[in-house]
Parts: C-alpha cells; sequence; structure tokens
C-alpha cells in the first residue's frame, strides 16, 4: 500500500513542503544581512551580534561546489534501505547567500558527468520510509541543459 | 613570544584493535614517558587528561580516571575535549600552568578505545545535535567531507587518484619501522588503487581507520627540565585556534558553510591559521621546518595541509610529493611515523602521539624513520566543530 503514504518532512520547518518550488528555509538577520542555514537562534556575526532574526527563503538553485558518494551504508541515526543503494553528496554553493549547502543528490542522478561550477537546483525526494510515512528531505539535481 | 617548556619525557602504547579499556592504555603510556623522563609518579604536580566521548563517564573525566588509576596522590587536574585537537587542549593547559608557574611538573594523558567501522555519532536521539543530524539527514559520515575535499583537490588543481595514493604508499613506507604503528606493511600503488571506492573518489586504502591507542608526554619548566636532561626538546608554541567569522569551507560535522554575504570571508582561511599561529608566536618560517606531522584522515588531505602548513603553495603540493621532497630523505618529510595511515585514529591520544614522533625524531631516536638532523617539526591537527591544533617543538 505504499501509495497510500503521507509525505512528511524529515525534519520540520527546514524546507518549504512545495512540490513544484521547493526551497530551504533559513533566518537573516535584521541588523547586518547575514543569512543562516539550518537556523539560528542569534547573528553570529562578531561585528553585529544584536540582530534580530527574520525567516528568509534561500535561493533555490546555485553551483556545485563538490561532491562524492556513499558506497556503504553509514551507522545509525541514517535509515539505509535493504538492500543499501549507494547516494551522492553534492555541496553546492548559492550565489546570493555566498554559502554552500550540502545535500544528497536526488536517486536516479548519474553523477560520474558532475563538473565543479554546474548549475544545480533544488528538489523534494524520499529519505526514508515506514509502514505510514514517507520522509522527504532537500536534495540537489543538475539543471537541465 | 611565549617562553618554552621542555618536553622531559614521552611515552606510547602501540596503536591497533585491542579491545581493552583506554584506562589501561593511558596508564601504560604515562608509565613509559615518566620513565622516559627519568621521575616518579608522586612528582607530577599536574595532570592534563585528553577526553574520550565513547567510554563512558570516566572518559569525560580522564585526567582524574588516570590518575586514580595511577594512584590517588592529592595531584591537580583538568580534563579537556576538542576532538582531534583534544591532545593539543590538554598540552596547552599544561603548558600553561608551568609557564604561570603554577606547577614544575605536568603529565598529560590521552587514550581511545573505539568501536569497529565507521565512526558514528553518541547514542540517543539527539534532532538538535548537527553531529546527530549530518547522520540522520544527510547520510554524511566523516569519509563523505574527505571525499568532497578530495574531488575538490581534483577539479580546482588537477590532482589524480594515483596522487592519492601515492601518500599511502609514502607513509605504508615510513611507518614500516614504527614500533607504535598499528599497520606496518609496504603498500604498494596497486593496492592502494585496487581497494574498494568508499567515498568517490577516495578508497579504502586513502582512508586512515580508527584505533586504540594511548600517549602521554612529561612537560616540565626548563629550569627543572635542566637538572635531568642536557638538551631537552622544548614546545616552542601551540595553537588551539578557532575559525574566524564566516568561516566559508565546508566542516565536518556542519549542514553548511557560513554565508559571506554581509561580511568578507577572512583573508587567512581556518586551516592556513592553524599553523601560522605557532609560525608567528615563535617566529619561524614554514621554511624552517625539517619535518611536519599532519593529520591524514585521508590521503588527500595530507597534499591539502602542504598548503595549509605553508610548505607547498596552493596546487603545489601533488608536485612536493611527486618530487619525493616529503618522503624519508627529502627536503621536508612529512608524516615521518607513518602518519594516521599506519595509525588510524585514536581520537584524544592523536595530537600527543605527534608530539612524541616530535620528540623521538629531535632526540635523534627515530629508530628507521629518523630525519636527519632536525631541529624543529610541527605537528598539526583539526578537530570537528571548529577546533584547530599545532605543536612547534625545537631542540
Ligand atoms: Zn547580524
Amino acid at each position: 500500500m505504499a501509495e497510500s503514504k503521507a509525505r512528511v518532512p524529515a525534519i520540520e520547518g527546514w524546507f518549504r513542503m512545495d512540490g513544484s518550488a521547493p526551497c530551504l528555509l533559513g533566518v537573516r538577520c535584521r541588523a547586518c544581512g547575514t543569512v543562516y542555514f539550518p537556523r539560528e537562534s542569534f547573528c553570529r556575526n562578531p561585528g553585529c551580534g544584536h540582530g534580530e532574526l527574520e525567516e528568509t527563503q534561500l535561493s533555490r538553485r546555485g553551483r556545485l561546489w563538490s561532491w562524492t558518494d556513499n558506497r556503504y551504508a553509514p551507522p545509525p541515526p541514517f535509515v539505509a534501505k535493504q538492500p543499501f543503494e549507494p547516494y551522492t553528496i553534492a555541496a553546492v554553493e548559492l550565489g546570493a547567500e555566498k554559502m554552500v549547502v550540502l545535500g544528497q543528490v536526488a536517486s536516479g542522478v548519474d553523477a560520474s558527468a558532475f563538473r565543479v561550477g554546474q548549475e544545480m537546483e533544488l528538489v523534494l525526494d524520499a529519505l526514508f520510509e515506514d509502514d505510514t510515512n514517507e520522509y522527504v528531505i532537500w536534495k540537489w539535481r543538475p539543471v537541465a541543459a | 613570544m611565549a617562553d618554552p617548556v621542555a618536553v622531559l619525557g614521552v611515552g606510547m602504547h602501540p596503536w591497533g584493535k585491542w579491545g581493552r579499556s583506554f584506562v589501561e592504555y593511558g596508564v601504560a603510556a604515562a608509565r613509559a614517558a615518566l620513565a622516559d623522563a627519568g621521575i616518579e609518579w608522586k612528582d607530577v604536580q599536574f595532570v592534563a587528561g585528553g577526553d574520550t566521548i565513547r567510554n563512558g563517564y570516566p572518559g569525560y573525566v580522564a585526567a582524574a580516571t588516570f590518575a586514580q588509576a595511577l594512584g590517588w596522590t592529592g595531584v591537580d587536574v583538568t580534563s579537556t575535549y576538542g576532538a582531534c585537537a583534544t591532545g593539543a587542549q590538554a598540552i596547552d593547559v599544561a603548558r600553561a600552568r608551568i609557564l604561570a608557574g603554577l606547577c614544575d611538573v605536568a603529565l598529560v594523558v590521552g587514550a581511545d578505545t573505539t568501536p569497529k567501522g565507521f565512526f558514528a555519532p553518541a547514542g540517543g536521539d539527539r534532532p538538535s545535535d548537527p553531529d546527530w543530524l549530518r547522520f540522520r539527514l544527510l547520510g554524511a559520515t566523516n569519509p563523505i567531507y574527505f571525499g568532497l575535499y578530495a574531488r575538490r583537490r581534483m577539479e580546482v588543481f588537477g590532482a589524480t587518484a594515483e596522487d592519492f595514493a601515492r601518500v599511502k604508499v609514502k607513509n605504508s613506507r615510513h611507518g614500516l619501522a614504527n614500533p607504535n604503528a598499528r599497520y606496518r606493511k609496504a603498500v604498494s600503488l596497486d593496492e592502494v588503487m585496487a581497494s574498494p571506492v568508499v567515498s568517490d573518489p577516495l578508497r579504502l586504502l586513502d582512508i586512515c581507520a580508527t584505533s586504540d591507542g594511548g600517549a602521554a608526554v612529561v612537560l616540565t619548566s626548563m629550569e627543572f627540565a635542566r637538572r635531568h636532561a642536557a638538551n631537552p626538546v622544548t614546545i616552542a608554541a601551540v595553537s588551539t585556534v578557532t575559525p574566524c567569522f564566516p568561516n566559508t569551507i565546508i566542516e565536518m560535522p556542519n549542514f553548511s558553510t557560513d554565508s559571506a554575504a554581509a561580511v568578507a570571508a577572512p583573508e587567512v582561511p581556518f586551516k592556513d591559521s592553524i599553523a601560522r599561529r605557532v609560525y608567528e608566536s615563535a617566529g619561524v618560517a614554514p621554511e624552517d621546518l625539517d619535518l611536519a606531522e599532519v593529520y591524514d584522515l585521508s590521503t588527500a588531505l595530507e597534499l591539502d595541509w602542504y598548503e595549509n602548513i605553508g610548505i607547498a603553495k596552493p596546487g603545489g603540493a601533488e608536485k612536493l610529493l611527486r618530487d619525493g621532497e616529503t618522503t624519508l630523505g627529502g627536503r621536508i618529510p612529512v608524516n615521518a611515523s607513518g602518519g594516521l595511515a599506519c595509525f588510524g585514529e585514536a581520537i584524544p591520544a592523536q595530537a600527543i602521539s605527534q608530539l612524541c614522533e616530535l620528540t623521538w625524531q629531535l632526540r635523534g631516536q627515530a629508530a628507521g624513520r629518523q630525519v636527519e638532523g632536525a631541529r624543529l617539526g610541527l605537528a598539526v591537527n583539526q578537530g570537528l566543530f571548529g577546533h584547530g591544533s599545532a605543536v612547534l617543538a625545537k631542540r
């Protein structure tokens, strides 16, 4: 009955559950403009330190900084598929935010033609599932050329 | 420039997968260091312990655990933790006590017992701990971060998988005669290249193992040391730096870097700042080094370190390696001990073991792996959550 499972975020409040235009949710300091993902409860810029933080949506696209993969199942708390399926992890540099954010690469994407600097975009994809839910997380995939 | 302190004695329990209590390794290393220094346990006035987080409460109070095991004497203790930089923090606390005139003789001990396989986060559900979350949400093991750095080196500097393998070949030869090394077997380029990929482009033999082990040093004031040794090795400087905001290189166990949108990235990146601190505080330059021990969690990371510590320009590490300059007999041998490639990682003991190696090298006692005429050595490493670690030893 896999088709009846509910799609729920693997973690609350880290990204927008929007099938067509998902994005990461961070915070921005009202005083200095620094962006934080994951959320912070205070501004970590030592030259600021007093700003209030407001929720902000991070850029949905960025440039590939580097990538690698995992050929062996990690230990818990990772929930590995049985049998284990290797997955790729990408580090993507967001232009406006000037920060690098990690994410798995969407399942089914072949990384063998990846190059540093290529454009990537954020999507939602399954991380793991249990009997009732499919747990969703943000992932990166190349922007179609 | 801070005054020096003396490294009067050093000792280790061999690295391996012994499956015994970390306390045994620490006590064995401490006894060896005391014997090497020619002093008694009752003469120790201060114990700095490097904590281990995988061995229950005794691991969190390591200094007291070791002091109790050696026999309570009323000695003052401090336990520290800074991930892989733990040992450097313990060394620095002991050094500071001596330089402040609060004691003359300090014992620094770190030891670990490690589980099999990948390092996993400490147990229990902790959805606000990034070290737990990176496993849960990303499946980002330690080799994932090493793989990202390695791939970046290939893309930006044209490094090859063979370059990475050459680091392992070099270090495996360096460690052959080291009695404390866990792996004492020459590894060929073909063997590295035939080992299974763990996190592309890194293979099993590119990535260091996790080990049990223990290391200890006896640090003393120069005045005390001169009564016991003619020409002791000294610590000229220690670095326990943290990053400057914004830290723009992705680091274990984080999901992201700091943002440089509002504040420009610092001129000296974090990893470059680690050794720079000891150079500046001792008034030396990278060219003055006779040897370096660097934290080769992966083979590719050793190449990054060449540039971070200033013995190669950015993109120049592969040439330095290929030219044999970092091999024993070369201009600046790196990881003459065999490095993590031959030891595997025993977290709280690692930075202390690096100082043990520098001490044996500077005394001319590193049989089978001696850097001839070594006078100045650097040990450097980095612990997750922003811990820099460097020790500059001189004779
Ligand atoms: Zn701010």
